[in-house]
């Protein structure tokens, strides 16, 4: 199935890649290119994998992923990503849905969470997080994103956020906001959403998770803001630490009532 | 009774702006240098001296830009520390000047260290007519030597627009304090050689830059 949905891709790619069109045509390709791809997203396959290892019992203490509580209460899946990050009381954190996954592996399963957190993308349990992630964004698709901000760790967080996604640093002296912080940009030709307002339904914040048809990969939202990091030419942000769900926090605030479309499709 | 109400109400509504008085901007700032310095780590070439910003990289990171006065104060000492050409050469061979434009690698994490770096030109400015997949950040510099009436680089008359381009390639906050433009030569990116083959792609009437 997962060979099906990639000769599909690309004969799509091979169809609307817009080659020597002139620079008007090239936008209207490359959407074309996109709804092509978007009608055989292989992040199916990622969803099916997670459902499979949140409801098996594993890890040390040989249980499953139901009593994991993402914030709606043990077990429901339905409706957490979209109110995430946020606070959470056994860990006294604000956590995004890739930290408190791994908080559930570890209490509930007797993973341990540093050690995976240390594990390179695409490798043992960094794999079945990404199915994870593809699973539990999934049965939030359709969904408005509404992010509680109620407590001050909420608050405090997205502030934190902001002040993170301006700052300027490095060799090249980039942020986030060199790239993301006006609408109608782009590098090459990949469209740029503007991050620090609402960029709409499935876009910037609203389209992760997604499967990068360049690499066969499914990317949380994690290892989309570690490859941001690596090309602002700065040192790495450790998976799951506060930089990154500040920076979630302040990136799914300004997102509030978008749709979801996660796992989305990328080039 | 109106009064005990009244005023358990807003004992209760101190209490509560007690508990959950908001952080002040300078504590947030605290709060946000905690989070950051726990968060990194090094790894290949990036080291965590990167995150130690500079005095104009704290001036450009705030959600809006710096004061008139500030941005001229810091633009006046960037300019002050641009490096010129050595004998007065201004342009290289625009041929290489648009193989480091088209190359964006460099001083990543995944780069090995010693490798030189690119100008990563087309991530970000229209330059040569023939590539047509070029970011839209900066400015279209097609045509950028011809619409600058620069016919003869040589002739003293040109002279001043050498000098504006290589400091905007050198530094390109010693004109505008926050652009989004990396410094290539203050800050070690790009050697003065390259900055040199950067300057023929833009101001070489043989350059495809400046094709009619």
């Amino acid at each position: 199935m997962r060979r099906r949905a990639l000769a599909f891709a690309l004969v799509a790619a091979a169809f609307a890649w817009p080659g020597a069109q002139a620079q008007t045509g090239t936008a209207d390709g490359i959407a074309q290119y996109r709804a092509l791809l978007a009608d055989g997203n292989p992040a199916e396959l990622w969803e099916a994998k997670g459902e499979l290892l949140w409801k098996q019992k594993r890890g040390p203490k040989n249980v499953s992923l139901e009593g994991c509580d993402l914030g709606q209460g043990a077990g429901v899946v339905k409706g957490a990503f979209v109110e995430l990050p946020r606070y959470f009381a056994d860990t006294k954190r604000v956590q995004d849905l890739e930290s408190r996954l791994l908080s559930c592996m570890e209490a509930q399963q007797g993973f341990n969470a540093a050690e995976i957190a240390a594990t390179p993308f695409g490798r043992g349990e960094q794999l079945n997080l990404e199915a994870l992630v593809a699973y539990v964004s999934a049965a939030s698709r359709g969904m408005k994103f509404r992010l509680p901000q109620a407590r001050a760790e909420e608050r405090q967080m997205f502030e934190a956020g902001k002040r993170i996604f301006y700052f300027r640093a490095g060799p090249y002296d980039f942020s986030c906001a060199s790239c993301h912080g006006e609408a109608g940009k782009r590098i090459r030709l990949q469209e740029l959403p503007d991050l620090t307002r609402n960029p709409g339904d499935g876009v910037g914040y609203a389209a992760w998770p997604a499967y990068r048809l360049s690499s066969g990969e499914l990317w949380g939202m994690q290892r989309r803001l570690n490859d941001c990091y690596r090309q602002q030419r700065f040192p790495f942000p450790g998976y799951a630490s506060d930089a990154t769900i500040a920076l979630a926090t302040f990136m799914g605030v300004k997102s509030q009532g978008s749709v979801s479309i996660a796992p989305s499709i990328k080039r | 009774m109106k009064t005990t109400r009244t005023t358990s109400l807003a004992i209760a509504a101190l209490l509560a702006g007690c508990a959950t008085a908001p952080m002040t901007p300078p504590e947030l700032d605290q709060l946000t240098q905690g989070i950051m310095k726990a968060s990194f780590r090094e790894q290949g070439i990036a080291t965590l001296d990167r995150l130690a910003q500079d005095e104009l990289q704290q001036a450009c990171s705030g959600e809006k830009p710096p004061s008139d006065a500030v941005a001229k104060r810091l633009e006046a000492a960037q300019l002050a520390s641009v490096r010129w050409p050595a004998d007065d050469v201004y342009l290289g061979d625009w041929r290489e000047g648009e193989k480091l434009a088209q190359n964006g690698r460099g001083m990543t994490w995944s780069d090995p260290a010693g490798v030189p770096s690119g100008g990563n030109c087309y991530n970000c400015h229209q330059l040569a007519k023939a590539e047509i997949s070029f970011g839209t950040i900066g400015p279209s510099l097609y045509q950028y030597g011809r619409l600058r009436g620069v016919s003869d680089p040589a002739a003293p008359a040109s002279r001043e627009m050498l000098r504006y381009t290589w400091g905007k390639l050198w530094n390109a906050k010693a004109t505008n304090a926050c652009s989004n433009m990396p410094r290539f030569g203050h800050a070690g990116v790009l050697s003065a050689g390259q900055i040199r083959d950067l300057m023929a792609l833009l101001l070489d009437p043989a350059s495809p830059v400046n094709a009619p």
